[in-house]
């Protein structure tokens, strides 16, 4: 059986990957193990000896799920718009396996399936960490883990197909300035969204992260219902379905003019 | 029993950007086991025509056949049994050179084992052996062509597409690659090649066609085109000043069959250069140097667009 063309694309990241697995890890796993460790335990002290918990839950179990849908989402960022300026302009790597049976969309494909998957495998391990350090509260936390590959994916998504419309890497910053950071710090990640000033609360709506956040958080303190997660599904698929679609004519027209 | 399908046809097939027409309804065929050429300077359409063939650009209009079958539709089958050296290195920099043939051999579905056994061969036949672990970035633009040239034969292609091969090379380099292109014209590959260097046509070529401005201006075998469109010898004189140029211009007119006058010097064109060359000495024409030599392809070119390649 021939091994579908996006696989194809998806094992040529990970060879890349290999190579540079090294930084990656301080990257994925170092960064949020230490923000579990400053603001969980940290911060997170503090925060429970005012109030006691948060949410119902002590803080360092509120942040973890928060940390590890944020992680994903800023990976993501990260590997969606530079890696795929590099493969369309810089060293034009993409060109190379459209001259091949791959096809532009198939190089899409594969560059989200990956961004998807390393976010798994880093979700993983940082829901390992987190639950040595007690931050874990339920069985049910190991579906966290999908959960922030799908957060993952719904940024990687539309990045990835936005990535390939572009010529120069200058909009990059600006996505994670006015982007990407706004949602890190305003949705739900470290705090409740109870705590914004009401007319911004229902604007969280339009955040991929809270969504990813809220799955997580359900997930790993145990707590969702079946339908509000339903919904967070939902919306995480549609970006992603959304991305899909946008990314197979930007590849397209960007790879074969 | 019916000929046998040429490798690759093209009738009046075009390529537009927009309003800009980058191929403007050329016809060519291409038959198996031959080394086919499309010469011509930057923007005559050539890069083009190599992604339409190549399967990587929709054509605008007009008709093209791949190995007998339709790029538009059988885009993935065609590629699958094409090699491809592109003009600028598409090579992954931060992987081995032997990583690159192997990542390269996965995108058609080749069974990991087989692609070593072959990357090692092909590594071998490219000259690149003690380099297979060296990352790409460390080597050489020569040696990074090769290892295109190798990457691109990772699926046993029975055509090999290359656009300007030899493009910044310096002289030694391109003969290592022209050396293997021979090896493979040999081993009955089929080469489809881009090149603005003459002397490149003429080593590599059997057939080729002259493009100029998206269009076909000339097609036969290099001897062909030059008999057909120049004389057997050219003489190249160069002036000291414009004065001894300007005076030498009328002299030039009375010998030879005809003449092109160059910014930087005249070329007479001949059946005798030796003799000719005599007539415009003894006629008082003093240019600073004088060369005799066989018409080449650029002649061809210079003669059917009246500018030289190089432009």
């Amino acid at each position: 059986m021939a091994t579908p063309l996006t696989v194809r694309v998806v094992e040529h990241q990970a060879a890349i990957f290999r190579r540079f697995w090294r930084g990656s890890v301080t990257f994925y796993v170092l960064n949020p193990v230490m923000f579990l460790a400053a603001i969980g335990f940290g911060l997170g002290g503090l925060v429970d000896e005012t109030s006691g918990h948060v949410a119902g839950v002590p803080y360092d179990a509120f942040v973890a799920p928060g940390l590890m849908a944020a992680g994903a989402m800023l990976g993501a960022g990260a590997e969606s718009m530079w890696p795929v300026m590099a493969g369309t302009k810089w060293v034009r790597t993409f060109h190379a396996m459209v001259a091949t049976p791959v096809r532009p969309a198939d190089v899409y494909g594969g560059v989200v399936v990956w961004t998807a998957a390393r976010a798994f495998v880093g979700a993983s391990i940082f829901l390992v960490v987190a639950a040595i350090l007690g931050a874990v509260l339920s069985p049910w936390g190991v579906l966290a883990v999908p959960a922030a590959a799908l957060c993952a994916a719904a940024f990687a998504a539309p990045l990835t197909a936005f990535a390939a419309t572009q010529e120069t890497d200058a909009r990059f910053p600006l996505i994670m300035r006015i982007g990407i950071l706004p949602l890190f710090l305003f949705s739900g990640t470290f705090f409740p969204i109870s705590q914004l000033p009401d007319v911004l609360q229902p604007l969280c709506v339009l955040s991929p992260l809270w969504h990813g956040v809220e799955l997580c958080r359900g997930a790993t303190t145990g707590s969702i219902d079946f339908w509000p997660a339903v919904a967070h599904i939902a919306v995480l698929a549609a970006c992603v379905i959304a991305g899909w679609r946008w990314g197979r004519r930007s590849f397209s027209r960007k790879l074969t003019q | 029993m019916p000929a046998a399908a040429p490798l690759i046809e093209g009738r009046r097939l075009t390529k537009r950007f927009g309003d800009f027409v980058a191929v403007d309804g050329i016809d060519f065929r291409v038959e198996r086991g031959q080394a086919f050429g499309f010469l011509g300077p930057n923007g005559a359409g050539k890069t083009s025509t190599m992604r339409m063939i190549g399967c990587v650009s929709p054509i605008s209009d007009g008709e093209l056949r791949v190995l007998d079958m339709d790029p538009t539709v059988d885009g993935t089958r065609i590629r699958g049994r094409l090699g491809v050296v592109p003009q600028e290195d598409t090579l992954d920099l931060e992987l081995t050179v032997r990583d690159n043939v192997v990542i390269y051999g996965r995108y058609f579905d080749l069974p990991r084992p087989v692609i070593r056994e072959w990357a090692d061969e092909l590594l071998e036949f490219v000259h690149l052996s003690d380099r297979r672990d060296d990352r790409v970035d460390l080597l050489s633009g020569g040696m990074r062509r090769r290892l295109s040239i190798a990457r691109a034969l990772i699926n046993r292609p029975e055509l090999l597409l290359l656009d300007e091969p030899t493009t910044g090379l310096d002289p030694q380099a391109r003969h290592l690659v022209w050396g293997r292109l021979y090896q493979l014209k040999r081993q009955g590959v089929t080469l489809v090649l881009t090149t603005h260097y003459m002397d490149e046509a003429e080593q590599l070529c059997d057939r080729l066609v002259i493009m100029d401005d998206g269009c076909i201006a000339a097609e036969g075998s290099p001897r062909e085109l030059i008999d057909r469109h120049s004389t057997r010898e050219v003489v190249e004189l160069r002036f000291r000043t414009d004065e001894d140029r300007e005076r030498a211009l009328p002299h030039v007119a009375a010998v030879g069959e005809r003449y092109e006058a160059l910014a930087d010097r005249i070329l007479v064109y001949s059946s005798d250069g030796e003799a000719d060359a005599d007539r415009l000495t003894n006629d008082g024409v003093r240019p600073d140097s004088v060369l005799v030599r066989r018409s080449s392809l650029e002649d061809v070119f210079l003669t059917l667009t009246g500018r030289t390649l190089e432009e």
